[in-house]
């Protein structure tokens, strides 16, 4: 592999007594999109700041094309300044100043073009990022996905070798995240820029991103492609996925483990229940992912999770994801020979309504050179009160057998 | 760990260490206020400032006319009117253009100016900076290369102490002029021997002590406040807006306060 542009050795900071940043150690290679991930208050953003002189670190170098940056001179400083752009989560516009005035203001304040050729490259910004209608309007008449343009306009203006980008789809809808997530991908590809990005966004940021970071309790946990993530079996990564969970899984619309794990201790406190039974789904996560790429993958898990999730719950189940590839369904009143013949009936359905419509999805490339399988298994177990979660999924993984399947025979389903 | 605990038990050592302790906070802020105004000083006479200190000087001064006016003008009909029946008593009211010219011109002019402006911009500097500050503009100025405290804080010093001189001569005309309205006007003083006391009893000394008064205050005031603003976010228990809020008012108190104690500073220097 290249050199890294940026990389830090063994970087430190705490703020009073808190360690943040615990000894970092990790690379940022040119022309790649780098995501930071990690829980909340693990330190992404100040990382982040980090690179752009925001901060310093108490311990450690940080390295700028294999320089310390904190040993530069005055003029490399500058000159290393000015190759940065940091796009921050609300945008930071000003909002006494237009559009065109936000966007002109590193040009008009750092450098000393002629007001004419400022005008010209600000304009140039504008019209690539479709800003045209809006050069005279004030940040506050713009939509969200608006403002996010302008100060990817404004972080733009100066050409940096490197943009910094602070959670830029935090607080959006589902859609506009991919949709801002895609603007990322697609001026990166048009400027070169070598992007560093803090998200929450699992998976879709994945779709985006060549290098991903896992920062877990101030220090590097995972440092590697997505694909490299993916076939990792590794508990740091199944916690920090339950880390993001709301109140529904947002991939699927099944519950949050959070919501289950409660819903699951009050129906078994609950006297009237005489018996419960569990199944665990899974759908061999990294074998698709090999076989058709991560968001082929997740989207097989996505409609997977949604079909499951409508069909259980009106007959009383409730559902949640409990690691990527794996769901399971409690069903309270029920024996485990009776969730056993539910679920032969499910398996049915499945293939029959869900599964056949997995080529469609998005991602998915059938043909002729390309054909795949999907194998959904599923283990019954009953369960028996003070029963861990992890327990009923052990018994239940212990149990699996193909319940449904998808086969493709050059494009077509078999 | 012992002698803490007796201490905490102690009301007189409880009121020294409260005491101490606020004094050494007290002393430390005005230090740091006084290196942050030091910063902006040297930062004024960086380049492409101007036209940021035309804009400010606008904003500050030229906005701030208004009700400068009003206050200076009421001020000065007050002002003749307590001073008439004052000086009637011992059939002085002669010389009620020099008691009104000393009193606006020396004292309440620049005072007063100082209080005015404070109220209308320098609670708009606080707040404008606090709020750059809270949604990241300031360090998203930063990230530009543009240094905040050129861009932001030092057009707002110089434009204060541009506009408070200007301002203070502005309101002891007006303020004149008001006792005049009232004196002359309404209570019947002969308009020439109004005008002929303003004349012969301002020196330049005490227009002198006036100008290095506004100055003075112009300094303060508009450090207070960019000082108030700027570092709203590290205020203890204030977050967001809470902590914009608290910086406004903190920023108007302080700067109403040291005007006050700059005042009888500067006059014990000069009289």
């Amino acid at each position: 592999m290249d050199a890294p542009l940026v990389e830090f050795r063994d970087v430190t900071k705490g703020f009073g007594d808190r360690i943040v940043l615990n000894g970092i150690n990790l690379k940022i290679y040119e022309n790649q999109i780098t995501t930071i991930i990690g829980k909340s208050g693990s330190g992404k953003s100040v990382l982040l700041k980090h690179i752009i002189g925001l901060l310093k670190p108490d311990d450690g170098v940080i390295l700028f094309q294999g320089k310390p940056v904190l040993a530069m001179k005055k003029s490399e400083w500058n000159e290393y300044r000015s190759q940065v752009s940091y796009l921050f989560q609300d945008n930071a516009l000003f909002d006494s100043m237009s559009v065109f005035e936000n966007i002109a203001l590193p040009l008009r304040q750092t450098t000393n073009l002629k007001k004419k050729e400022i005008e010209s490259r600000v304009l140039q910004r504008i019209e690539d990022l479709e800003l045209s209608e809006a050069a005279d309007k004030y940040p506050s008449e713009l939509s969200g996905g608006m403002q996010k343009r302008v100060a990817l306009a404004r972080a733009l203006v100066t050409n940096p070798k490197i943009v910094l980008f602070d959670e830029p789809t935090t607080g959006q809808d589902p859609i506009r995240k991919n949709v801002i997530l895609s603007m990322i991908a697609h001026y990166r590809r048009k400027f070169g820029f070598t992007a560093v990005l803090i998200s929450h966004d699992i998976p879709d940021v994945y779709f985006i991103s060549d290098r991903i970071i896992l920062l877990w309790e101030g220090k590097v946990g995972f440092e590697g492609s997505y694909d490299e993530l993916a076939v990792l079996k590794h508990p740091l990564v199944d916690e920090f996925l339950r880390s993001l969970e709301g109140f529904r899984d947002e991939l699927t619309g099944l519950l949050s483990k959070e919501v289950f794990r409660s819903r699951y201790a009050s129906t078994l406190g609950a006297r009237t229940v005489p018996s419960v039974s569990a199944a665990l789904f899974s759908v061999e996560f990294d074998r698709l992912n090999e076989a058709l790429g991560p968001q082929a993958a997740v989207a097989v898990v996505s409609a997977l999770g949604d079909y499951t999730n409508r069909y259980f719950s009106g007959l009383g189940g409730f559902s949640a994801r409990q690691s990527r590839d794996q769901i399971l369904t409690i069903f309270p009143h029920t024996t485990a020979e009776e969730a056993r013949k539910m679920i032969d009936e499910f398996g049915k359905k499945l293939e029959e309504e869900a599964i056949a419509g997995i080529q469609d999805l998005p991602g998915i490339k059938a043909g002729v050179n390309h054909c795949f399988e999907v194998y959904v298994r599923a283990g019954i177990t009953e369960v028996s009160p003070g029963d861990e979660i992890k327990e009923i999924i052990d018994k239940a993984a212990s149990r699996q057998d193909i319940v449904a399947t998808h086969r493709c025979e050059f494009g077509g389903t078999a | 760990m012992e002698e803490r605990s007796i201490g905490h038990k102690n009301p007189l050592a409880l009121f020294f260490n409260l005491v101490g302790r606020k004094t050494v906070r007290i002393v430390a802020d005005l230090g740091a206020i006084l290196i942050f105004f030091a910063i902006a000083f040297v930062k004024i006479f960086q380049r492409k400032q101007i036209r940021e200190i035309i804009q400010q000087v606008f904003y500050i001064g030229a906005k701030s006319s208004g009700i400068v006016t009003l206050v200076a003008l009421f001020t000065g009909m007050v002002l003749g009117l307590q001073l008439f029946y004052t000086l009637i008593k011992f059939g002085s009211e002669g010389v009620l253009g020099s008691a009104i010219a000393l009193s606006l011109v020396r004292e309440l002019g620049p005072v007063l100016t100082a209080i005015m402006i404070t109220a209308r911009a320098g609670s708009a500097m606080a707040a404008e900076i606090g709020i750059l500050r809270i949604s990241e503009q300031i360090d998203a100025l930063y990230t530009m290369r543009i240094d905040p405290m050129r861009f932001v804080v030092s057009p707002k010093i110089v434009a204060s102490i541009i506009s408070f001189p200007l301002l203070t001569a502005f309101f002891d005309l007006v303020g004149i002029l008001g006792g005049y309205l009232t004196g002359v006007v309404l209570l019947g003083v002969n308009g020439g021997a109004y005008l002929y006391r303003v004349q012969s009893s301002l020196v330049m000394s005490d227009v002198r002590g006036g100008f290095i008064k506004a100055l003075v205050f112009g300094a303060i005031v508009s450090t207070i406040c960019c000082y108030q603003g700027y570092f709203c976010h590290i205020r203890n228990g204030h977050h967001g807006a809470k902590a914009v809020s608290v910086a406004t008012t903190s920023a108007v108190v302080m700067s109403c306060v040291m005007v006050l104690i700059a005042d009888y500073v500067v006059t014990s220097f000069i009289m």
